[in-house]
């Protein structure tokens, strides 16, 4: 079942296109992963697609729902967590989560529920009444996250979800994302390449707003070019990351 | 209605979780009541009524009400939770009238603390009490339109600096509508009637107009109006934004 879709989405700023004709979907119990360098054009997809932002032309849909249209419904089967997991600085985790349940529309019962079962599975006990201003960084990115889990939604597009965090959080993060996968459609942009590999079933790499791959991590590795043997790499790259530099720098010499 | 207090509620709250609101209540009373003794003279004006306390409010507000009515959107475009709220099932206006509304019951709140100032009027003597609660409310009205400019001025940026210098000179036009620094820039390009429209968007005009005692519909038609028209503009700044 398909539950994010999006038809030649074109997104221009001035004169400057930042989305460039992109269109893919996600089935139920897929993972993408958006790859691409810096200011590529990922998370203003992803921000068209949570319907804060309106393409220049092209459709998104969230559940079949157009998040243009149909704003509500879409948003109802959305979780989202922005770019740099932004929260309410002067609230406590608790207080901002139950503020969000409500907004979401929860009731009380379903929201103490919910919110219980979170808090042990995120490990946000220990912090639940604390203000967000006062968390590390790492616990605010978990916030961000119950955030957009909280009305436990069938869509998750997660922007950067383990920027600036340690190793340990960083598997942890991933562990909850694999675990989540099943029942849901999941989009994370990053730009680490082995996160690709860890927890994605489908990569898709956009540089400069254009789509360039969309295939499985497996294919992607299969896109790196032959190495030369005699050629002594001065840094160690991946075979991933010779993937993605062929990639985006082909389109960057073309 | 009930998203629109649900906003209402965090943002109320938003004010008094640092020491912004404890500041502001401390300047406001004492600006207030500084105009009222100082510059109106109370006292030397002998009368038992408190035509000398509400006199400034139109200077006072616009000043203080774009410090309260700043940070409403340009902090959360800031911050980047504007992302979080703009995505929540809920529709535009409903955002725009519960921070509004928090602003406004925020401006009430510090109007409500200066009636010490009425009971010692009426310890003095006897005033026409009709008229200083018609004044209270046009007080109020008054503050919930710089704040619905404020407000507007604020979701069109993410600096909070600009928002309140916006909404000071926006203000400042409301205030000085009625007279001729902002009519003689407007009569010599335009017909009469716009100048006479220029003109009846006083606020000076229209809260004098309260303070005599006249609690008419013409000025409380006019504020209603003007705060209603502020915050539709409000979620269209938002629109704008979403597709710019």
């Amino acid at each position: 079942m398909v539950l994010v879709e999006t038809r030649a989405l074109v997104k221009q700023f001035g004169a400057f296109t930042a989305v460039d004709d992109i269109s893919f979907s996600v089935k139920r119990g897929e993972v993408v992963g958006f790859l691409g360098p810096n200011g590529a054009g990922k998370s203003t997809t992803m921000k068209i697609v949570a319907g804060f932002l309106e393409p220049t032309s092209g459709q998104a849909f969230i559940a079949g729902h157009d998040s243009r249209e149909d704003p509500i419904a879409a948003r109802n089967h959305l979780g989202y967590l922005p770019e740099g997991a932004p929260a309410y600085p002067d609230m406590t985790v608790g207080a901002f989560l139950e503020f969000v349940a409500a907004m979401r529309g929860l009731s009380q019962a379903r929201a103490n529920e919910r919110l219980a079962e979170l808090a042990e599975r995120i490990d946000l006990e220990e912090v639940w009444n604390r203000r967000i201003e006062a968390l590390s960084k790492g616990f605010k990115r978990r916030v961000g996250i119950a955030q957009a889990l909280v009305h436990d939604p069938d869509v998750l597009i997660l922007d950067e979800p383990t920027d600036g965090l340690d190793p340990n959080q960083k598997h942890e993060m991933r562990e909850l994302i694999r675990t989540l996968a099943p029942t849901k459609a999941i989009v994370v942009s990053t730009h680490i390449l082995e996160e690709v590999e860890a927890i994605c079933t489908r990569a898709i790499v956009i540089a400069r707003g254009k789509m360039l791959a969309d295939c499985t991590p497996a294919e992607l590795l299969a896109r790196a070019p032959a190495r030369d043997p005699d050629v002594h790499q001065l840094v160690r790259t991946t075979r991933l990351e010779d993937a993605f530099r062929h990639i985006t720098l082909e389109q960057a010499g073309s | 209605m009930d998203k629109v207090l649900l906003i209402f509620r965090r943002e109320f709250a938003g004010y008094f979780a640092t020491p912004l609101a404890a500041v502001f209540l401390a300047v406001f009373l004492g600006i207030a009541s500084g105009m009222t003794f100082f510059v109106a003279g109370f006292f030397d004006r002998a009368q038992a009524d408190m035509s000398a306390f509400f006199l400034w409010h139109p200077w006072l507000y616009l000043v203080l009400m774009p410090a309260i009515g700043m940070r409403l959107w340009a902090e959360e475009r800031r911050s980047g939770t504007i992302e979080l709220l703009m995505t929540l099932p809920v529709h535009p206006w409903q955002l725009v009238f519960g921070k509004w509304l928090a602003a406004w019951v925020f401006a009430g709140l510090a109007l409500a603390l200066t009636t010490p100032l009425w009971i010692t009027v009426n310890v003095l003597g006897s005033p026409d009490n009709g008229v200083v609660l018609a004044s209270y409310i046009g007080s109020w009205l008054m503050a919930g339109a710089f704040l619905a400019i404020s407000a507007c001025i604020s979701a069109l940026t993410k600096n909070q600096v600009l928002a309140f210098i916006g909404a000071v000179v926006a203000g400042f036009v409301f205030v000085m509508a009625g007279f001729d620094l902002v009519l003689s820039a407007v009569r010599p390009w335009a017909p009469d009637i716009v100048v006479q429209a220029v003109a009846s968007m006083s606020f000076i005009g229209h809260f004098q107009r309260i303070t005599d005692g006249v609690l008419e519909a013409p000025a409380l038609v006019f504020f209603v109006s003007l705060i209603a028209f502020a915050l539709w503009l409000n979620v269209q700044a938002l629109d704008a934004r979403k597709a710019a």
